[in-house]
């Protein structure tokens, strides 16, 4: 079977023992996790979790089952089978910047719209804001300039309203 | 009201009527409470495992929730195994463990451990409380989750200075968890779905799990197994939910079940598996399971679903329900019963066919007692009216093929973990909520073993408890698996030690008797029966004797080495 990346959205009690559960959760079931974002929501009793996951129909579907199951979790959104939905990840890029490759850092900056966030002689850190592939492409194409250090936030996810009533 | 008098408290309004357990310094507040409060009985074991099998014994012969007791540090690891068999079990208890004070927590303080993150993968779900206010409610919600949907167990981990803190105890009648809704009704499109694959079925067959116990639906599988003619086979889990000498019965399926039972299964053309979670225990070789077969699945989690085999129509409800709402279709079509027993005579022919080629059986020897034999003698002579609880092993699996379980709630055994050392201490637990039943431990020398220390427990509450230990000098199972398997190579599975188990029960203050022939099994089991006191029976049965039919691990349910 066919396996696909899925991008779960995930309401949480935002009690001390959710996300060891989460994370347990999916260590112990021997699930994967590409990537987990948390942050906290409005309701300041509730956290969001952006977990981006990978395996075929029937796995995915006892991962979304086996979070329901957990008591503390409030809600399970499959995103990526709504396929109307917004993904997001953000990287900073620290690379090389001295004279001779500026140039060119600029140019990747203008096309890709990143913004460069801290000068030094010898290096700029850079950030960026996209899906996976975009970023991925930045990436690329500053690995010949040399990259020293990434940070990324891994995927944080939205569903899209309906445009007509 | 401090923390611990609110626990008392709330022991009460859950009409909590006995607790287990072992004191220590980060539960002295709670013990002092209880001294004050002799209402609720404390049953003090000799090790907090026992206090977790006994709450879970307790629980399983009652349907009631067992409520275990302990300290932090020790006390707690102590009850590890305890919670994982009731888990796997899906067993309602609620576990309180004492906590080093909040402010120490993290410190690596006298005795403790992180007892929410060591639980967290074995409980449905577990509480540290933090806070006095938190203190009721984080109660209520405890019992109320180990005991609603699919059960199991819940772990409170409550902190000295929480026990002495003062609050106020507003307890709610009742809770919500807007993040716990379990559903019980079964969609009817389902229901309907699944009566007209019954009713299309040629083959069909019954397959009843534990879950039919625990949510009380034996009363409608028999009236719907009954009313459409339909061959029933149980889980380990399941047995009692279908009385074992009734004549649809199959017996238990899987590695050990019956001939009958798994050709049946295989050759069947529509399954409906009732609160049972397709455990590979049961399936053999997943992809050779019921493979053409239409399976109905009932099972109040939906993780069981789809989990381990395909079915064909899930039904995500408590058992109970479900099948209630099938037989209002029943009653509605009002097809006779006639008409069922017409449709299935040939498919019973069929398995008719089956029964008499290969029945439950083994070979009797004059100068061995053979431990199916004993089981026999023990279904004759307490007519099937016992509550029997078994230990792990062999004798587990002749308790489970010999024993014709009548009622649901009759067999306390731990099919999920498989523990040893559970059937004792849950005999106990057994016995207390039932005091006028006849209470029986089916035990293997390895391991009774393993809990023995409750042999206290039990004469000091003057519990009348059977044990029988089926003897065989053995770690009979894994030899088993070692003979048939490894080419006899006999790994460390012979005690050179035993125990002399007569002086043994004797030393505790109970009665110990030894047989080693045939011809005593009878008398002396008669009399040990009728004895009112705690009796160890140490049965020596034929040493390499073995538990057949065996679907070996992996294989196929119809590839079954049959002696
Ligand atoms: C706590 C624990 N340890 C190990 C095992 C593995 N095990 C399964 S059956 C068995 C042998 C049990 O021996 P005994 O109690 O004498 O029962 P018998 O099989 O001889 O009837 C063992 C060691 C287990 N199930 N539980
Ligand atoms: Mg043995």
């Amino acid at each position: 079977m066919e396996e696909k990346r899925h991008t779960l959205s995930v309401l949480v009690e935002n009690t001390p023992g959710a996300l060891a559960r989460i994370a347990g959760l999916f260590s112990g079931r021997g699930f994967n996790i590409d990537s987990l974002c948390v942050a906290e929501t409005l309701d300041l009793t509730l956290s969001h979790l952006t977990l981006v996951t990978h395996g075929d129909e029937f796995i995915v579907e006892q991962i979304i089952k086996q979070l329901r199951r957990l008591i503390d979790v409030y809600k399970v959104v499959n995103v990526t089978e709504e396929k109307k939905y917004v993904e997001r990840e953000m990287a900073l890029i620290k690379v090389r910047a001295e004279k001779e490759y500026r140039e060119e850092i600029f140019r990747i900056c203008e096309i890709f719209r990143c913004k460069i966030v801290d000068v030094s002689p010898r290096s700029y850190i850079i950030e960026v804001t996209g899906d996976r592939e975009k970023l991925q492409a930045v990436i690329e194409l500053l690995k010949p300039i040399g990259i020293k250090e990434i940070a990324r936030t891994g995927t944080i996810a939205i569903k899209r309203e309906k445009k007509s009533p | 009201m401090t923390g611990a008098q609110m626990i008392i408290e709330a022991l009460k309004k859950e009409r909590i009527e006995v607790i287990f357990g072992y004191p220590g310094g980060a539960v002295i507040d709670i013990y002092d409470e209880l001294y004050k409060n002799p209402e609720i009985k404390h049953v003090l074991v000799r090790h907090e495992q026992g206090a977790a099998h006994a709450a879970d014994g307790y629980a399983r012969s009652t349907g009631k929730v067992g409520v275990v007791l302990v300290t932090s540090g020790p006390g707690s690891t102590n009850t590890v195994t305890g919670i994982a068999t009731a888990y796997m079990d899906s067993i309602p208890i609620v576990v309180l463990t004492g906590q080093v004070p909040t402010k120490l927590i993290g410190n690596d303080a006298f005795q403790e451990v992180d007892t929410t993150g060591i639980t967290r993968p074995i409980t449905k779900h577990n509480f540290l409380i933090k806070r006095i206010e938190d203190l009721p409610k984080i109660l209520k919600s405890a019992f109320y989750i180990a005991s609603t949907g699919r059960p199991g167990p819940v772990v409170v981990d409550i902190p000295k200075d929480i026990q002495q803190a003062k609050g106020e105890f507003n307890y709610p009648d009742e809770i919500e968890l807007r993040s716990y809704n379990p559903v019980y009704e079964p969609h009817v499109k389902q229901i309907e779905k699944a009566y007209s694959l019954l009713e299309q079925a040629e083959r069909p067959v019954l397959l009843l799990g534990g879950g039919v116990i625990s949510s009380g639906a034996s009363p409608e599988a028999i009236k719907l197994a009954e009313l459409l003619n339909l061959p029933v086979t149980m889980t380990l889990m399941g047995l009692g939910s279908f009385p074992g000498e009734h004549e649809q019965s199959l017996g238990m399926l899987g590695m050990h079940g019956t001939y009958y039972a798994n050709m049946a299964v295989a050759n069947c053309d529509v399954l409906l598996a009732v609160g049972a979670r397709f455990d590979d225990r049961v399936t053999g070789k997943v992809d050779a399971f019921a493979p053409g077969a239409k399976i109905i699945h009932i099972d109040i989690d939906p993780t069981s679903i789809q989990k381990n085999v395909k079915v064909h129509v899930p039904i995500v409800a408590d058992c109970k329900r479900a099948l209630t709402r099938i037989l209002e279709i029943v009653r509605r079509v009002k097809k006779p019963k006639r008409y069922w027993k017409e449709r299935f005579k040939e498919w019973w022919e069929q398995i008719d066919i089956w029964r008499k080629r290969y029945p439950l059986s083994y070979k009797k020897d004059p100068n061995y007692i053979k431990p199916q034999f004993v089981i026999e003698k023990l279904y004759e002579f307490t007519k099937g009216e016992a509550i029997i609880a078994t230990e792990v092993g062999q004798n587990q699996m002749w308790a489970a093929q010999y024993y014709k379980f009548k009622y649901p709630r009759t067999l306390i055994t731990s099919g999920g973990l498989g523990t040893m050392g559970f059937g004792f201490p849950a005999s106990i637990g057994a016995q207390i909520g039932n005091p006028d039943k006849l209470v029986i431990d089916v035990a293997g020398d390895g391991s009774i073993q393993m809990n023995i220390q409750e042999l206290a427990t039990a004469v000091e509450q003057k519990l009348p408890i059977k044990i029988i230990i089926l003897n065989n000098g053995y770690l009979g199972m894994v030899r088993q698996w070692q003979g048939l398997f490894y080419g006899k190579r006999y790994s460390q599975v012979k005690f050179h030690i035993l125990p002399d188990f007569v002086k043994l029960a004797e030393a505790y203050g109970a009665v110990g008797m030894k047989i080693t022939r045939p011809e005593e099994v009878e008398p002396v089991l008669k009399k040990v029966l009728n004895m009112n006191s705690l009796v160890i029976l140490d049965v020596h049965i034929a040493s390499e004797e073995n538990v057949f039919p065996m679907v070996p691990a992996g294989k196929s349910t119809t590839e079954m080495i049959l002696v």
